[in-house]
C-alpha cells in the first residue's frame, strides 16, 4: 500500500500543498516542508508541549497528529500570530519580564496562553498554572509566566488573544 | 590604562546600565518563533541524518554486526561501526591530572567491541532522513554476548564483581580523602555526635531542546564547521581537531541559540563525536538530533551520591567538626573533558562551607557503573554538600534544643572575618552569612511562620519550614580544569568596534544559553563606551567570529566575559576619545563618551557624535593630521587571577504542607537571599535563582533515573521521569545582598546555581519539620515521594 | 523516534471505515484523537500498516440528550464534554474527571471515545463507565451491538471491541434522583495519570446511603469495582467507624498492581482515603 499521501491545508494563511510520507506529524511537516522552524520538537510523545499549534482555532499537539489528519484545516504558528499581531500583548509581557530564559519552549508557551486568554481571560494564578501545566519550561521555573499571562491580560494595547 | 586592581570605574559611570532590569536583546526573537536552533539550520537535500543503534543491554560485548539489511533499506546513505571511525579519530580518556588518581578507559565516538552502558550507541545508519534512518537501524543484526552488569556502587569494588574494564584492574574510579583537624578530638570534646545517611538520586537536566549537532566537512578546504548547541564553542573546536587530527584553525563551531543547557551540553558525547565523524567519511553535512528517549539515556547523569555524614556540637550549638564517607556511581568511563569526579571532589571540598569549625575529615569514593556517564549538571556537588551539611546542623539543633535559626545565628562565618579561609584550606574573599540569614527571617517574618506552623499542628495540619545556608563556586580561575590539564579556557575575551555609523559591535566568548548574556554583555558594552544598548550588535557562539573564550559554565560568563566586555569596551572609549580629542583639538582627558555622542566631561556639553568620528575616520582620514591613526578596535582578555573562585552566599527556606495520609506535599513558600556581589540585572539575576530552585525542588521531590539490577533505565520517558511542572510549584521570593568581588572591575559573582544548591535542603529540612511531631522515621533519602513519606509515617 | 512507515486511509463514513478494516485485518489500526496511538506509534511500540482516521466520520461526534440516557459520540473531544451543559448537569461524575485528563491542548483533540476504546488501566474515563453503568454501541460488518461496560473492560488495554470493531458511541445513564457521584484521584502532577483514583456513584438519602458504585482507576489492570465494600454503605450514615470499615474492605477487596509509584500496599491505603475524602463530603451535601 501506498505510504505516502497529498496533503493540502491553510498555515499561517497561506493554502499549502504536499505530497509527503503518511507517518510525517504536523510539527515534522511544518518545519521540514514547510520551513516554519518556531514550533519546536521535544519528547515526541506527547508530553513537553514544544510542538504546541493551532490548527482550526484550537491548541494540538504537533507530535501527535501525522500531517494528514489537518487535510483541509486551517493550522496557524508561532509566525503566524506574530505576524498577524495577535498576541503582541503577550510576546511583550514576557519580554519585559523574562518569561523566556532559552525561548525553546516559548511558541507553544505562549499558543497556550493565546488559548487561555480566549477561554478564561480571568484566570486565577492557580488557573493558569494549570492551563500550562502540560507544558515544559526547564528554564524559568513558570512564575515568570504567570506573571507576563497577568501582565498582558491588563495591557491596554494588543489584546493577546483578546476574544473581546 | 585597564590593570588587575578593581577600581569600580564602571559602577560610577553617568548612565550606567548596571544595575538595571534592562530588557534582553535576543528576546523578542525568541518570543517569534524565530530563533536558529541547530536542528533550524537550513540543510539541502544532500545532507545525512543519523539514527544510531544502541545497546540495549547494559554490559555486553559484540560477537557480530551485520549490517547488509539496512544498507539496502530504502533512503540509506551509510551504515558504519565503531572500527570504521576509529581509523580516522584518536580516542580519549576522561581524566585530570589534579583529581590525583582519577584513571578511566579509553573511550571511542562508538565503541569497537563492547558496550558498557544500556543505550550506548554502537553503530550509526545515515540516511536521507531520520524517519528512514530509524527503518534501518532497526535492520542492523547483532549478535550479543551479554556480560555481567555492574549496577550496584556499595558492591562495585568487591572481589567478586566483575571489573568493567580489564586494563583499569578494578572499578575504583577515583578516591579522595582528607582529613584537616583532629576530628576525633572533636568527638570526644562534643555533647553530641550525629550520625545521618544521605542518599541522592540519580537525576538528570532534561533540557527542552535535545542535544544536537550538524557537522558539515568540506574535504576540498579540509575544513569542518559545526553547528552544536553547546555551552563551550572553544572547547569543542579544540576537541574535534584534538581527537580528528585537524589543525585548530580547520574546525569551525557555531553554537547559536540553545534551548537549556544546565551543564548538560558542555560535556564530549560519543555520539556527537561520531556524527563528525560520519562527516568527514561521508564527505557530506551529517546531523544528530537526539530524541527524547535517547536523552535519557545518554544525556549526563548526575548528583547519584549515598553520603553517610556526621557533626559534632556542643550543648551550647558550636560545632566542632564534620566527617563525611561519600560513595558514587558515576558510568562505565569518566567523562571528557571535565571527569565524572568533580562532583565527589566539590562535596569534599564545600562541606560545611557557611561555618566555622575546625575539624573535618572526608573520604570520597567513585565507582564506575554499567549505568549512563555521570558528570556536572547545574550546582555540581553543591546540592549534595549543601543537603548534607544542613541535615546534620538541623539534626545538631534538635540535640541541643535550639532554634535552628539561633543554631546556624551561632555558628555562620560572622561578616566581618573575611578574608579567611574555609577548613578545606579555600580562600573566602568576603561573604554575607549573617546578613543573608537576617535578612531571609525578616523576608519571611520567621517568627510568626513558626507561630502559623504551630497553631495548624493543633488543628492536624503538618507544616514545615527548613533552612538552607550554602556557599557557591563561581567565576573559576585555570585552578578548576586547567591545572589539571584539560583544555577548557578559564579566561575570556572581547573584542569591541566602532563602525561607520556610530554603531558598536560587541563579540564575546561567552556564549548565551538562555541566561540573558546578551543583556548583560550589552550592559556592560553600553555603560563602558557610553552609548544606549540598542546601538550594539552582539555575536557569541562562533569561535571564527569571537575572542577565545571559555563559554558558560561555573556561573562565570558574567562575571568573566561581563569583566572582558568592561575592559574592552573601557579601551574602546578611549581610543574614540583619542580619535575625537584630535578631531577637536581637545584634551582627550576633558572628554566622555555618554548615550552615543562625544561631551565635555565636566558640563556635559556635546561636542560631535559617534557617527560624525565614524564617518570622518574611515572616510575621510585626510582630514585628520599626519601621523595620527586611529583605532577603533579594541580586545580585552580577562581571567580571575588572586582567587581560584568567586564564592558567593546565600540562604534559602522552604514551607510546605505534608498530607499525612496520601504522603503527598505541597510547596507553600519558597524564600532565597543571595549575594552574588554586582547584581548586573536584577530581573535576570532573579530569573536565574527561581530556575535553579525548580531543579532543585525536582530533585528533592520528583527526578530520580531508575535504574534496575540488570542496568536497564526504567523511566527514560518525559511521562515516566518527573519534572516540577507549573501546577506543583509555589511564587519564589528572591532578594540580594551585595558583596561584590575586588578582583574585577564589575564585581559580579555567578549566580546561575545558587537556587539549584539550597533547595533541596531546605526542602528535606521543611519536610523533616513537619513530621516530627509524628514521631516519624526522618526523611534523607531524595527524591521524597509519597511512598518514602508513608513509609516514614508507618502508614504502609 | 518517527514511526515506521504506514498507510493513511481517511474513512468519509462509517461503512467505509469498517470496510478498510476489513480489508486490512490485523494490520489495520484505527486512528481516533490519537493522543494515545501516536505517542505508541512514534515509539515504535507498535507499527501498524495501515491507519483508519474516523475523524471526519459523520455522525460520530456530539452529545445528545436521548430522555434517560446522554448519547456521547465515540468522536467527541474531551474538550466538547469538558464544557458541556448537558454533561455537567446530567453526569456530573463525567464532569468533574474531565479536567483530570492529561492537559488543554490533549483535550482538544483527544476523544471520548479514544480513551474508552484506548481502557488505560488508570484512565479516568473508563472508570466512570463503570460506575454510571454506561453501555457502548459497538460497529462491525454485521451491524451494531451494545455492551454493558461491565463486561466491555476485559484486561489490560483489553475490551470487547473486536478486531475490525469500532467503538461509535456511548451512552450514559442520567444520574437519577437521590444519587450523588465524586471523582477523586492521587496523581504525582497535574495531568498525569492517577497513581490511584476513585469515581464514586451512589445513592444518598437524607445522609443514608442506599445503593452504590465504587469504582477505582489505577488499581488494577482495568476498572475497579468494589462490590463488597460498596455493599457496606446500604443504609448506613456517615461515620469515621463506617470510614475505617470500609478502608478496611477495600485492604481485602483490591488487588493492585506494582510500578514506579506505589506498590500494592499503598495502592491499597491510598483507596481507603479516597473512599473516605470522596463519601464524606458526597453524605454530607
Amino acid at each position: 500500500m501506498d505510504t505516502n499521501v497529498d496533503v493540502s491545508m491553510r498555515v499561517n494563511g497561506d493554502p499549502v500543498s504536499r505530497r509527503i510520507e503518511a507517518r510525517m506529524n504536523l510539527v515534522d511537516f511544518l518545519r521540514e516542508e514547510l520551513g516554519l522552524s518556531g514550533s519546536h520538537v521535544g519528547c515526541e510523545h506527547g508530553v513537553c508541549g514544544a510542538c504546541t499549534v493551532r490548527v482550526d482555532g484550537r491548541i494540538v499537539r504537533g507530535c501527535l497528529m501525522v500531517a494528514a489528519q489537518a487535510d483541509g484545516a486551517d493550522v496557524t504558528t508561532i509566525e503566524g500570530l506574530s505576524d498577524t499581531g495577535e498576541i503582541r500583548a503577550l510576546q511583550d509581557a514576557f519580554v519585559e519580564r523574562n518569561a523566556l530564559q532559552c525561548g525553546y519552549c516559548t511558541p507553544g508557551m505562549l499558543l497556550t496562553l493565546a488559548e487561555l486568554m480566549e477561554r478564561n481571560r480571568a484566570a486565577s494564578r492557580s488557573e493558569i498554572r494549570e492551563f500550562i501545566s502540560g507544558n515544559y519550561c526547564r528554564c524559568t521555573g513558570y512564575e515568570a509566566i504567570v506573571d507576563a499571562f497577568e501582565m498582558a491580560r491588563s495591557a491596554r494595547s494588543g489584546g493577546g488573544g483578546d476574544a473581546a | 590604562m585597564t590593570d588587575l586592581i578593581a577600581d569600580r570605574w564602571i559602577l560610577d559611570r553617568p548612565n550606567s546600565y548596571i544595575g538595571r532590569s534592562v530588557p534582553r536583546p535576543n528576546a523578542p526573537r525568541l518570543a517569534e518563533g524565530r530563533g536558529t536552533f541547530v536542528d533550524d539550520v537550513p540543510l539541502g537535500p544532500r545532507a545525512g541524518h543519523v539514527a544510531f543503534v544502541r545497546s540495549p543491554h547494559a554490559h555486553a560485548r559484540m560477537r557480530s554486526i551485520d549490517t547488509e539489511a539496512a544498507r539496502a533499506s530504502p533512503g540509506v546513505i551509510a551504515v558504519l561501526t565503531g572500527r570504521d571511525l576509529a581509523a580516522i579519530h584518536d580516542p580519549w580518556i576522561g581524566v585530570l591530572t589534579h583529581l590525583e588518581g582519577l584513571k578511566s578507559a579509553p573511550q571511542y565516538a562508538l565503541p569497537l567491541d563492547t558496550a558498557t552502558w544500556q543505550g550506548e550507541a554502537v553503530a550509526a545508519v545515515v540516511a536521507d532522513s531520520r524517519a528512514r534512518a530509524e527503518d534501518a537501524a532497526e535492520l542492523v543484526a547483532i549478535v550479543w554476548e551479554v556480560l555481567p552488569a555492574v549496577t550496584d556502587p556499595a558492591s562495585a569494588l568487591d572481589p567478586d564483581t566483575p571489573v568493567i574494564h580489564e586494563s583499569l584492574g578494578d572499578n575504583l574510579a577515583w578516591r579522595r580523602n582528607v582529613d584537616f583537624g583532629d576530628i576525633e578530638a572533636a568527638y570526644a570534646e562534643a555533647d553530641h555526635v550525629i550520625e545521618e545517611t544521605f542518599v541522592f538520586a540519580r537525576h538528570t537536566g532534561v533540557c527542552v531542546e535535545p542535544r544536537a549537532i550538524l557537522a558539515d566537512w568540506n574535504p576540498a578546504e579540509e575544513q569542518l564547521t559545526v553547528w552544536h548547541n553547546t555551552q563551550c564553542p572553544h572547547m569543542i573546536q579544540n576537541i574535534l581537531a584534538t581527537h580528528y587530527r585537524l589543525d585548530e584553525h580547520r574546525v569551525r563551531v557555531i553554537a547559536g541559540d540553545v534551548g537549556g543547557s544546565f551543564g548538560i551540553k558542555v560535556h564530549t558525547y560519543a555520539d556527537e563525536i561520531a556524527t563528525v565523524g560520519l562527516s568527514i567519511l561521508l564527505k557530506r553535512p551529517v546531523k544528530f538530533v537526539a530524541d527524547r528517549m535517547e536523552s535519557f539515556v545518554t544525556d549526563i547523569h548526575a548528583r547519584a551520591q549515598t553520603v553517610k555524614g556526621r557533626i559534632a556540637v556542643r550543648n551550647d550549638g558550636t560545632i566542632l567538626g564534620f566527617e563525611i564517607d561519600a560513595l558514587s556511581g558515576i558510568g562505565p568511563y569518566s567523562m571528557y573533558p571535565r571527569t565524572s569526579g568533580i562532583e565527589a571532589n566539590q562535596i569534599v571540598n564545600l562541606m560545611g562551607g557557611p561555618y566555622e569549625f575546625d575539624h573535618y575529615r572526608a573520604q570520597a569514593t567513585v565507582v564506575f557503573q554499567n549505568k549512563n556517564m555521570m558528570c556536572q549538571y547545574r550546582a555540581v556537588g553543591h546540592p549534595v554538600k549543601c543537603a548534607v551539611t544542613e541535615g546534620l546542623v538541623d539534626a545538631a539543633a534538635r540535640a541541643t534544643g535550639l532554634d535552628p535559626a539561633e543554631l546556624r545565628q551561632r555558628n555562620l562565618r560572622a561578616d566581618d572575618s573575611y578574608p579567611c579561609r574555609s577548613v578545606q584550606g579555600l580562600p573566602f574573599e568576603n561573604l554575607s552569612h549573617e546578613e543573608s540569614l537576617a535578612k531571609l527571617l525578616e523576608a519571611m517574618d520567621y517568627e510568626a511562620l513558626k507561630d502559623e506552623r504551630d497553631a495548624l499542628r493543633e488543628e492536624g495540619v503538618y507544616r514545615g519550614i527548613g533552612l538552607a545556608s550554602f556557599i557557591e563556586v563561581t567565576n573559576p580561575s585555570a585552578m578548576f580544569y586547567g591545572v589539571g590539564g584539560a583544555r577548557i579556557s578559564a579566561q575570556d575575551g572581547a573584542t569591541m568596534r566602532l563602525d561607520a555609523r556610530g554603531n558598536v559591535f560587541v563579540a564575546t566568548g561567552a556564549t548565551e544559553q538562555g541566561q540573558g548574556m546578551e543583556a548583560v554583555i550589552s550592559q556592560v558594552a553600553a555603560t563602558a563606551v557610553g552609548v544606549p544598548p540598542e546601538r550594539l550588535k552582539i555575536v557569541t557562539g562562533d569561535t571564527e567570529h569571537t575572542p577565545y573564550g571559555g563559554g558558560t559554565w561555573a556561573s562565570r560568563a558574567a562575571g568573566i566575559g561581563g569583566e572582558a566586555v568592561a575592559r574592552a569596551g573601557r579601551a574602546l572609549r578611549e581610543q574614540i576619545l583619542r580619535a575625537a580629542a584630535t578631531m577637536l583639538q581637545e584634551d582627550a582627558a576633558n572628554l566622555d563618551i555618554r548615550n552615543g555622542v562625544v561631551v565635555e566631561a565636566q558640563t556635559g556639553a556635546e561636542r560631535i557624535g559617534l557617527d560624525e568620528i565614524g564617518r570622518i575616520c574611515y572616510y575621510r582620514p585626510d582630514t585628520l593630521p599626519d601621523g595620527f591613526q586611529s583605532e577603533l578596535v579594541a580586545t580585552r582578555h580577562y581571567v580571575p587571577r588572586k582567587y581560584p573562585f568567586a564564592f558567593t552566599n546565600g540562604v534559602q527556606a522552604s514551607y510546605l504542607e505534608v498530607d499525612v495520609e496520601t504522603g503527598f506535599i505541597t510547596l507553600l513558600d519558597h524564600w532565597c537571599i543571595e549575594d552574588c556581589g554586582t547584581v548586573i540585572n536584577p530581573l535576570l539575576v532573579d530569573e536565574q535563582i527561581r530556575g535553579g530552585i525548580v531543579q532543585g525542588l525536582g530533585g528533592a521531590l520528583f527526578e530520580e533515573c531508575v535504574y534496575d539490577r540488570d542496568g536497564q533505565m526504567l523511566n527514560a520517558t518525559m511521562a515516566d521521569y518527573l519534572v516540577p511542572m507549573a501546577a506543583e510549584l509555589p511564587d519564589m521570593q528572591c532578594g540580594h545582598v551585595e558583596s561584590p568581588t575586588a578582583e574585577s572591575d564589575l564585581g559580579a559573582k555567578g549566580a546561575g546555581e545558587a537556587g539549584t544548591c539550597g533547595a533541596p535542603a531546605a526542602v528535606m529540612n521543611a519536610l523533616n519539620d513537619a513530621l516530627a511531631p509524628l514521631g516519624a522515621s526522618r526523611l534523607t533519602d531524595m527524591p521524597f515521594t509519597p511512598r518514602k513519606v508513608l513509609r516514614a509515617l508507618g502508614r504502609i | 523516534m518517527k514511526p515506521a512507515p504506514f498507510a493513511y486511509v481517511r474513512a468519509a463514513t462509517l461503512d467505509d471505515a469498517l470496510r478498510t478494516l476489513e480489508e486490512h485485518g490485523d494490520g489495520a489500526r484505527v486512528l481516533a484523537g490519537g493522543q494515545s496511538l501516536m505517542a505508541t506509534l512514534n515509539m515504535r511500540l507498535s507499527a501498524p500498516e495501515v491507519l483508519v482516521d474516523i475523524g471526519r466520520v459523520d455522525g460520530l461526534a456530539g452529545i445528545e440528550d436521548t430522555g434517560d440516557t446522554l448519547r456521547i459520540g465515540a468522536m467527541t473531544r474531551h474538550v466538547e464534554v469538558e464544557t458541556s451543559e448537558l454533561v455537567a448537569e446530567h453526569a456530573p461524575l463525567v464532569a468533574s474527571a474531565m479536567p483530570h485528563i492529561a492537559h488543554p491542548a490533549i483535550r482538544n483533540a483527544g476523544t471520548f471515545g479514544g480513551s474508552i476504546a484506548f481502557a488505560d488501566p488508570a484512565a479516568e474515563l473508563p472508570a466512570c463507565a463503570v460506575a454510571l453503568g454506561a453501555r457502548m454501541t459497538i460497529a462491525g460488518k454485521a451491524g451494531s451491538r451494545t455492551v454493558e461496560a461491565d463486561a466491555f473492560f476485559r484486561g489490560l488495554y483489553e475490551t470487547a471491541i473486536a478486531p475490525r470493531e469500532i467503538l461509535t458511541a456511548v451512552e450514559v445513564p442520567k444520574i437519577a434522583p437521590g444519587w450523588k457521584s465524586g471523582l477523586m484521584e492521587l496523581a504525582r502532577r497535574h495531568g498525569d495519570y492517577a497513581i490511584i483514583g476513585l469515581a464514586a456513584h451512589v445513592e444518598v438519602e437524607g445522609g443514608r446511603f442506599g445503593g452504590g458504585r465504587l469504582v477505582f482507576f489505577g488499581a488494577g489492570d482495568h476498572p475497579v469495582a468494589a462490590a463488597q465494600t460498596a455493599a457496606l454503605l446500604e443504609g448506613e450514615t456517615w461515620s469515621d467507624r463506617l470510614a475505617d470499615r470500609l478502608a478496611a474492605s477495600l485492604k481485602e477487596e483490591l488487588d493492585p498492581f506494582e510500578d514506579l509509584n506505589a506498590d500494592a500496599a499503598m495502592r491499597r491505603h491510598l483507596a481507603g482515603v479516597l473512599v473516605k475524602r470522596t463519601l464524606g463530603p458526597l453524605a454530607a451535601a
